[in-house]
């Protein structure tokens, strides 16, 4: 009963916060979150006051994260995806206009004044300017200039010059030249333009370079009386110019129609599709085969040492992957690596792993089946011992040799429970870049062509390449689009996987 | 299906998992002997002919690199993040494995396949929503160990509640039943009773967690941007890279510290990763 009411203060509690921030979020005009919030307070109490909904009350803590940090990053990706933002397209249109509304030029004959710097009590700067077309004094203070009266009694004259202000005698030139960080941040607004130091002794009025028009949507520059339009993401003129920076725009399926249509890209692109599905098949298959074999011989009850072995054989999955995959590609250098010097004093060759293209993928897969091997072992020692040896007596009693009670006992009782690893496993390392980036980068680069896509570079390490490290800044919405193609044919290839390896037939029944 | 071996097959089979161990050790006990010797050069081979500790005082003393620090940073966010994603991901698959709900099969499946997008092109956006998040709450922003967390906590979620769930599945509903008809609610059956009895499981979940996590690098030097909130792995790079140019004894001797923690950890809890991992496998 107690508990009854504690829930129910407790989510009154948490509701009455929650609509406050809605109402402050509705005020705010943050849609997005408003929205989040809603739905996440309206599951809230669904979990909590519906008997129906109980399991919920399990999920949502998961939920919540998987939502913010996973499902969360995918909406936005496929958001982004459709936009052109990118380097040079990093802002929104408004903080785009406000940018070159920030911009100034000095226009000839302009109007200038000369000055003097005061230290004030509290350590500010304070300015009188005085200009030299109509000689009226302006005293500058807090970012604000206001017309001074030449008889202010907080001035003191001696010879027709100001010697000083409340007391204050004005900065030497060389304090001046000491403070000129700070003069120059001075953009006092005046007129319609603002006051800003010109020189070290002068301070003159800049105008506004660009005017932007909200109802026609343009933007004049008023310097050389140019006009631009808003055009795929940038202020353009007539003549084609178009002004930096630009701006963050819908652009539809540009960036896809740019997969498919753009040679830089499409040239390697089968290229690289068709080693990213070799190497995930390699990589399963050898650490599959490897590991299995390692299991059926360390589940052999009469092998001594066994457990020692095990421990033994498991050690590179307990080292960070990222620190092996630096050794190794020290150890496999060409010249200097210690698997060639070992090479060469045995058999006198030296392997140009890393170097050339065949013996690159096969360092690849060679270093994978390190990383990867352990993981397969552990899985298939559980799940040997999960066999009932009953059927290997059965077997062995109608004659079965060991090869055939493998083939038609072991493998296909192992393959129905693992089966669905095996397929995560693909997944995993159709994405693995990891591997790839910190072997070999993807290198070596292939003679002869154009792209900057590697003998090894897989999908993923290919479209980091090309989104952020060409010469070109960086493409988030480029990259968006590739990383949504890329989920679609990792989800294809995994759903159909699912469904031709019956697996989920069977954890259906699960299920 | 065994047979006891003869005296020469039992010699081949010792000969070929002693191969397979020279393989498995081999880049460890290379990395070590680099890390005592006098060189700081990657290539050099075999035993050093003087042994020396200096990378691994250079490690401590050397007030560019904090590296105890960056140490302490790694088992504070693995082990805060691990110890929640065991909490949540058992929570979930409590719900998966033992109600029958509306969108249980869709919710299921939905997890393992999302889990499947490439979070590292995802990372702009990981990126803002931290950004966001800091104007809101500062420590929750860039360049914050609680912000880290809380994106480690999301992405590790789906593999591992699977995991759980077919564990869960495998223990029998009686145990619980009897306890609900005492008067248990389902929450204080699953505390007492599943919790305690899927020990394996949650030991496997939390070694698995901790190790992705301790050596996860790309989010981490994205999403930290002060040398003094590094992360081990993040790290550990600099003193291969630019500024500090290549110091490979260092780098071997730095390797090997952060390496041996997680080696004792995973290996003294390897029987559990045995029976844990596999018992929820092979029920799939």
């Amino acid at each position: 009963m107690i508990c009854t009411i504690l829930k129910i203060a407790i989510l009154g509690l948490t509701d009455a916060l929650g609509i406050w921030a809605i109402v402050g979020l509705g005020v705010a005009g943050n849609w997005f979150l408003l929205a989040t919030l809603i739905i996440g307070m309206g599951l809230l109490n669904l979990a909590l006051l519906s008997r129906r909904a109980y399991p919920l009350r399990y999920l949502i803590p998961g939920l919540i994260f998987f939502g913010a940090m996973v499902v969360y990053p995918i909406l936005y990706n496929v958001s982004i995806a459709f936009t052109n933002y990118s380097t040079g397209h990093f802002l929104s249109k408004e903080q785009a206009i406000a940018h070159f509304q920030r911009q100034y030029y000095l226009p000839e004959n302009t109007e200038s004044f000369s000055y003097q710097a005061f230290r004030s009590a509290q350590g500010d700067l304070i300015l009188i300017l005085s200009s030299r077309t109509t000689g009226a004094l302006y005293l500058a203070m807090e970012g604000h200039l206001t017309l001074l009266d030449p008889k202010d009694p907080r001035l003191l004259y001696e010879n027709n010059q100001i010697k000083a202000f409340e007391g204050v005698p004005p900065l030497s030139t060389r304090e001046l030249v000491q403070n000129l960080n700070r003069l120059e941040k001075l953009a006092l607004p005046y007129d319609e333009g603002v006051v800003r130091l010109a020189s070290l002794r002068e301070f003159k009025v800049y105008k506004p370079r660009y005017q932007y028009d909200p109802d026609k949507d343009t933007l004049t520059d008023l310097l050389s009386g140019k006009v631009y339009v808003p055009k795929e993401g940038s202020f353009t003129s007539e003549d084609g110019e178009s002004l930096d920076p630009g701006f963050r725009v819908y652009v539809g399926l540009t960036n896809f129609v740019r997969i498919f249509s753009n040679r830089q890209i499409t040239g390697p692109f089968f290229r690289v599709f068709r080693w990213t599905f070799l190497w995930a098949f390699l990589s399963v298959a050898t650490t599959f085969c490897l590991g299995l074999a390692l299991a059926i011989l360390l589940n052999n009850p009469y092998l001594r040492f066994r457990y020692l072995y095990r421990t033994l054989l498991i050690i590179p999955y307990a080292v960070p992957g990222f620190i092996s995959l630096l050794v190794w590609r020290g150890l496999l250098n060409t010249n200097f690596g210690v698997v060639n010097q070992i090479l060469n004093s045995l058999f006198h060759i030296r392997i140009p792993w890393l170097q050339e293209a065949f013996w690159a993928k096969m360092a690849l897969v060679l270093v994978n089946l390190w990383l990867g091997y352990p993981y397969m072992m552990i899985v298939c020692l559980g799940a040997l011992q999960s066999i009932p040896s009953e059927l290997f007596e059965a077997a062995y009693v109608d004659g079965a040799n060991r090869w055939q009670q493998f083939k038609k006992i072991t493998l296909p009782l192992l393959l129905i429970s693992i089966a669905p690893l095996l397929v995560g496993s693909f997944a995993f390392n159709f994405n693995n870049f990891n591997v790839i980036y910190l072997l070999t980068e993807g290198g070596p680069p292939i003679p002869g062509t154009q792209t900057s896509a590697g003998a090894t570079d897989i999908l993923i390490s290919y479209v980091y390449k090309l989104a952020f490290a060409s010469g070109r800044g960086q493409e988030y919405g480029f990259a968006a689009a590739v990383s949504i193609i890329i989920f679609l044919i990792v989800g294809t290839i995994s759903a159909l996987n699912f469904r031709f390896t019956k697996s989920l037939e069977r954890m259906s029944e699960g299920l | 299906m065994y047979r006891r071996p003869g005296g020469l097959t039992k010699l081949f089979y010792h000969a070929i998992v002693w191969a397979m161990i020279a393989f498995a050790v081999f880049p460890v006990v290379w990395i070590a002997l680099a890390s005592l010797n006098p060189s700081n050069s990657l290539y050099t081979s075999g035993i050093p002919k003087k042994i020396v500790w200096e990378h691994y005082v250079e490690l401590f003393s050397n007030p560019h690199h904090p590296f105890g620090l960056w140490l302490w940073n790694s088992v504070k966010v693995a082990g805060i993040s691990s110890l929640f994603i065991v909490f949540l991901s058992a929570l979930a698959a409590y719900a998966f494995s033992r109600f029958r709900f509306w969108g249980r099969r869709t919710g299921l499946l939905a997890l393992l396949l999302i889990q499947m997008f490439p979070q590292m092109l995802a990372m702009v956006a990981l990126y803002l929503l931290l950004l966001n998040l800091g104007r809101y709450i500062p420590w929750l922003g860039l360049n914050t160990h609680a912000g880290l967390i809380l994106v480690y906590l999301g992405g590790a979620l789906g593999f591992n509640t699977w995991l759980m769930k077919g564990y869960f599945d495998t223990i029998p509903h009686e145990l619980e039943e009897s306890a609900l008809i005492d008067g248990a609610t389902p929450f204080q059956a699953f505390v007492r009773i599943i919790l305690p009895l899927a020990r394996p499981i949650l030991a496997v979940v939390y070694i698995l967690s901790f190790i992705g996590i301790y050596s996860e690098f790309i989010l981490a030097s994205i999403l930290l941007t002060g040398t003094k909130a590094y992360t081990f792995p993040v790290g550990l790079r600099l003193f291969i890279t630019g500024q500090y140019s290549t110091r490979w004894g260092t780098f071997a001797a730095a390797s090997i510290l952060g390496a041996i923690p997680i080696m004792l950890v995973f290996l003294s809890l390897q029987r559990f990763l045995v029976s844990g991992l596999t018992r929820g496998a092979v029920k799939g």
